[in-house]
């Protein structure tokens, strides 16, 4: 699974990817994977917000991943 | 088309009446943000901004149809910029056109109001000494 990062979450990784691969439980929701990403990289517990955004839409906790989804993590917004 | 939505590298303000005015619009009105040299008492050298660009074209698109249910507009239009910009460069420009002001100036406010909530856009402050992701932190 890629997840896609952008703004202060490509700077917590280091990467603008993230795979998760060869984990025995991977997780299969989005309140899942907000906790393995918090817990793989605490930092992502300090911000103001943390959402997730699967097929391009923001997706809730109990939305389901998949393997062939574009998912990408969503740090606080800031644009405009 | 009444929506023009676009992510681009430099934002030209001079094309918003072209891109809003309508034959049936009496009222136009805009809102552009630009860079500003100081926050919290810091001086500000430059911002870079960063876009998921296809859901930041989803959101913006969401919002625009949602100001067209709320208001009757004629046109909307949303930009936005990326990449790194200076010291009074515009960043952003959203506008409506309708038929009598009041419509368009609520529908303005809506839409920078909104985009700023949702869309997938970061910005990073750069000071003389450090570099900022805004609203990373509380």
């Amino acid at each position: 699974m890629n997840i896609l990062l952008f703004g202060i979450a490509k700077d917590i990784v280091g990467e603008s990817v993230l795979t998760i691969e060869g984990e025995l439980q991977p997780p299969k929701t989005v309140g899942e994977l907000k906790n393995y990403i918090v817990q793989l990289h605490p930092k992502f517990g300090e911000l103001s917000s943390l959402a997730i955004a699967v097929n391009s839409n923001y997706a809730n906790d109990s939305m389901k991943v998949n393997d062939g989804d574009e998912i990408a993590i969503i740090p606080p917004v800031s644009g405009g | 088309m009444k929506i023009d939505i676009q992510i681009v590298s430099k934002i030209d303000t001079t094309i918003a009446y072209e891109k809003l005015s309508h034959p049936e619009s009496g009222g136009v009105c805009v809102f552009i943000g630009s860079v500003r040299n100081v926050t919290q008492n810091e001086k500000v050298e430059a911002l870079d901004f960063e876009a998921y660009e296809k859901m930041a074209i989803k959101e913006m698109e969401t919002i625009a149809n949602d100001a067209l249910k709320k208001w009757k507009l004629n046109k909307v239009i949303m930009h936005h910029v990326v990449g790194k910009k200076q010291i009074e460069d515009p960043v952003v420009m959203v506008g409506a056109s309708s038929a009598h002001r009041d419509a368009c100036f609520e529908a303005c406010r809506y839409l920078i109001d909104t985009l700023k909530e949702r869309v997938p856009i970061w910005k990073k402050e750069f000071f003389e000494n450090k570099t900022v992701w805004v609203s990373s932190h509380p």
